[in-house]
């Protein structure tokens, strides 16, 4: 098992250096001279270059990569263009709220999602089916940036329930994780649905009930167990969507956190928050995918761990 | 036509009465009333957009700062913006906006995807692993980062809205297909066609490609989905459509303002994009139990 682990994180160190590569070359792919844009419209000839080697681009492309990853190693991720202050500075404050939300939102999705979809299995083609599907259908159609506005609408304008954003107290996550999770609730709750009535077709449910095991048991230790495993990998590919997501949902809500700070860096241009957002964000989706994997293969004892 | 009747040819294990492929197929799609009536709804949305413009009450464009924010009435019926334009005039030419963005989006991305699917599922080797790995390091930025990332290299604008989504639809095509590639080739028709000496590009697209058609035509038309949602997401950040488009993305960001006193203004442009999304879905779902019953819910 631990060698297991230890694969997979080797496996994860090549794909984790070609995103660095990536990220760290976003900067050369804008159209332009990237000190020209850095340096602002206005700037002299002189200004842009003393911008040039302040950022190290007069640097052959490896050395500067070679730098890039070294300060990325000790913490220093760069320095904002539009505060000045060092990116990592401004990142610190904002991260938490990010997972906080991102984490509420899959684990309310995953429950609701579960139940829904287990209900509709067992269920099948009668009313609790039809009406779980029908709210999982409607789920993945709705815009994230969409529903978010409705709920303030309702519940904040009208009801004044819940603050219209911020990040301030349990109150003001409600209504962002419920709108950030509906779309991964309704994708879980399809997938639950169609998985576990593929196993429950299954010879070893046949067999669990012929010796006559209460319904109930067949459901939880045998069916459910066995169609956890796709779900839990779906759940796993679904956190790029929430990530992707939290963006949209974090500017509907004026929510401090890392996907707002995205949106606010682009329109000013602020390329290294930019930079150093993207390659948090795909670190955070790669690992989670890592977690995945080893979750897979405990909840999975086919799998070999060689 | 040729795609639609290999499809079927697998399905006629069990035939019941002889029908043309195509008809078998569309008696089969017509009892998935859902899936059915979504179809009927999409075809009206063409129609919309291929006359839209005609038949808009007002013009889309023109501000009337007499009539700004009014809710629905018999003179606007679904209300008008900030500038007073009429929202249901907006609506109609958005739609073909909405409609071409994420039709050449997901149509670009499955070209794309789906030749190098089949090179990689095909050929094997190095090529395979090259392709799987590329598309490996591009689902390791989740879709919409990956979308506003570009737009943020290219700059916003709707052109670079939908390089931006057939970028990320790329690499699932390019799984999907290798997936039903490697089972294609397993067929003695493709031994048989091998054994022949025939060239390669004339397997992959004349005997393994209309393998691959009955999963792609489901994929596709779930991408759509997805599509319309990410491209009005990004319009919705600022990075899609300028503000003066009657996109449906773009109006929604617009009229955020005014949710406390014009609410109509965020909720007609929501309201067609739910059910546009929502068509595709539906249909993708019937597409799906008709022509591909294997793949559930992927």
């Amino acid at each position: 098992m631990f060698q297991y682990i230890l694969k997979r994180i080797i496996e994860m160190i090549p794909l984790l250096l070609v995103v660095s590569i990536l990220t760290f070359l976003f900067i050369h792919m804008i159209p332009g001279d990237p000190a020209r844009l850095v340096a602002g419209k206005d700037a002299t000839l002189e200004d842009v270059n003393r911008v040039s080697i302040e950022l190290g681009l007069d640097q052959p492309i490896w050395k500067q990569y070679v730098t890039f990853m070294g300060n990325l190693f000790k913490g220093d991720l760069g320095t904002s263009l539009k505060t000045g202050l060092p990116v990592s500075n401004m990142f610190a404050d904002r991260f938490m709220p990010s997972i906080y939300l991102t984490l509420l939102s899959m684990g309310w999705a995953l429950v609701i999602g579960l139940i829904i979809g287990t209900l509709s299995a067992v269920f099948k083609n009668k009313w609790p089916d039809h009406l779980g599907m029908v709210t999982a259908v409607s789920g993945i159609s709705l815009p994230g940036f969409w529903l978010g506005l409705i709920l303030i609408q309702i519940f904040s304008v009208q009801l004044g329930w819940f603050p219209t954003g911020g990040a301030e107290g349990w109150k003001s996550y409600v209504l962002p994780s419920i709108t950030l999770g509906a779309g991964i609730m309704s994708m879980l709750a399809r997938f639950t649905r169609s998985s576990l009535l593929e196993t429950l077709k299954a010879d070893f449910i046949r067999t669990g009930r012929a010796k006559g095991l209460k319904e109930s048991s067949v459901l939880t230790k045998h069916a459910l167990r066995n169609s956890l495993i796709p779900v839990v990998t779906i759940a796993g590919l679904q956190f790029g969507f929430l990530l992707g997501g939290s963006v949209v949902v974090e500017t509907v809500f004026s929510f401090p956190g890392m996907g707002r700070l995205l949106i606010d860096s682009i329109a000013f241009r602020d390329y290294p928050v930019i930079q150093s957002a993207l390659l948090l964000f795909s670190i955070e989706f790669i690992l989670v995918n890592l977690i995945v994997d080893i979750l897979y293969s405990t909840l999975n004892p086919k799998i070999q761990y060689e | 036509m040729e795609f639609t009747s290999t499809v079927t040819e697998k399905k006629q294990v069990v035939p019941k009465k002889k029908y043309s492929p195509v008809r078998e197929f569309w008696v089969n799609f017509k009892h998935q009333k859902t899936a059915f009536f979504a179809s009927m709804f999409i075809l009206l949305l063409i129609i919309i957009a291929i006359i839209g413009p005609s038949i808009a009450p007002y013009d889309p464009y023109k501000p009337d700062y007499d009539a700004t924010l009014q809710g629905p009435s018999s003179e606007h019926i679904l209300g008008t913006d900030e500038y007073g334009r009429d929202i249901f005039s907006r609506i109609l030419v958005g739609t073909r906006i909405t409609l071409s963005v994420s039709t050449s989006s997901v149509l670009l991305g499955a070209i794309v995807g789906t030749v190098l699917g089949i090179m990689s599922g095909y050929f094997g080797g190095w090529l395979d692993r090259i392709i799987m790995r590329s598309s490996d390091v591009m689902f390791a930025f989740p879709d919409l980062l990956l979308a506003i990332a570009i737009v943020a290299v290219l700059g916003p604008g709707l052109n670079n809205v939908i390089i931006a989504v057939s970028v990320f639809s790329v690499p699932s095509f390019a799984r999907l297909v290798r997936g039903s590639t490697l089972e294609a080739k397993e067929n003695t028709f493709v031994e048989a066609a091998k054994s022949m000496g025939a060239p390669h590009k004339r397997i992959m697209f004349k005997h393994i490609f209309p393998e691959t058609v009955s999963s792609l035509i489901v994929f596709v038309t779930m991408r759509i989905g997805t599509a319309i949602i990410a491209a009005s997401s990004l319009s919705f950040l600022g990075l899609g459509a300028s503000p003066e488009t009657p996109d449906w993305g773009a109006m929604l960001s617009m009229g955020r303002d005014y949710l406390g006193t014009a609410s109509h203004v965020v909720m007609m442009p929501g309201i067609a994009i739910f059910l546009t999304v929502l068509a595709f879905n539906l249909v993708g779902d019937g597409l799906r139990d008709v022509l591909d019953p294997k793949t559930k819910n992927e």
